[in-house]
């Protein structure tokens, strides 16, 4: 009898446990490939729906998927410039990692998925902002690609932080992902 | 069956991953503790995910029906 008594201290003691220990998913989203991202959002997007806070951290190639196809960076030098009609502008414009073929691929892919019902990548970025998903923008990565904060998306709440911000956040998260 | 009582029916047929759980829970957000929600879907990968979203968020899916393409999930809101 002592053994059940034990089991359901340790059973009440879990419990607690489980319930301070923050509820939140903390992600860092480096890839700026389109089945990487959709990945990314459908995971951020399920957790919430699994009742748990979400923060993506996104860094890198990832950055240029927030751009804003309509606007435009003020002030930018000759790099930024580079860069900016290099990388992607905006989620509509990222490419797979696999079977792009000079955007064949890509344009096949996105076909199929309007056939199937399953959500673009900018309808996945609007259902996050709906759900509250936080979005965190690395400052460096801006800085380095000459990216202007007036040429990203509308992002409730969206906000540009460095690395630090990002270990606060996972510290106190349950899940951490990199993707 | 027909003594289960349906508060809110969710159609959800043709809605894709992670759509129809994304849904549900804030569909159930909105319900009353006791309350049934009926979701009727085309996934079939939500064989897995209401039972695992049920357990997780702690609400009870008391009865699945399934009706050649279109699954019904009975889940009872519990918190």
């Amino acid at each position: 009898m002592d053994v059940e008594k034990t089991l359901d201290e340790l059973k009440s003691q879990m419990g607690e446990m489980r319930d301070s220990s923050k509820n939140k998913l903390s992600m860092v989203v480096f890839s700026g490939d389109l089945d990487k991202l959709l990945a990314a959002f459908i995971i951020a997007t399920g957790a919430v729906a699994m009742g748990l806070e979400v923060v993506m951290f996104f860094t890198f190639w990832a950055t240029p998927a927030l751009r804003d196809r309509k606007k435009k960076g003020k002030g930018k030098d000759l790099f930024g410039k580079m860069f900016g009609f290099m990388l992607p502008k905006g989620a509509g414009k990222v490419k797979l990692s696999k079977m792009h073929m000079a955007g064949m691929g890509t344009g096949m892919m996105k076909h199929l998925m309007k056939k199937k019902n399953v959500s673009s990548l900018e309808e996945m970025i609007a259902l996050a902002a709906e759900l509250e998903v936080k979005i965190y923008i690395c400052e460096m990565s801006m800085d380095l690609m000459g990216f202007k904060p007036e040429e990203m998306i509308d992002y409730p709440g969206k906000e540009f932080v460095g690395v630090a911000k990002f270990l606060e956040e996972a510290g106190n998260s349950r899940i951490q992902l990199f993707i | 069956m027909a003594d289960i009582n349906v508060d809110v029916t969710m159609d959800l047929k043709g809605l894709k991953c992670p759509l129809p759980v994304v849904k549900v829970s804030q569909q159930v957000k909105k319900m009353q503790v006791g309350q049934v929600l009926v979701a009727e879907t085309t996934d079939p990968g939500a064989h897995a995910d209401f039972p695992a979203w049920a357990k997780t968020s702690g609400n009870e899916i008391i009865n699945t029906v399934k009706e050649g393409d279109v699954s019904k999930f009975f889940i009872k809101k519990l918190k």
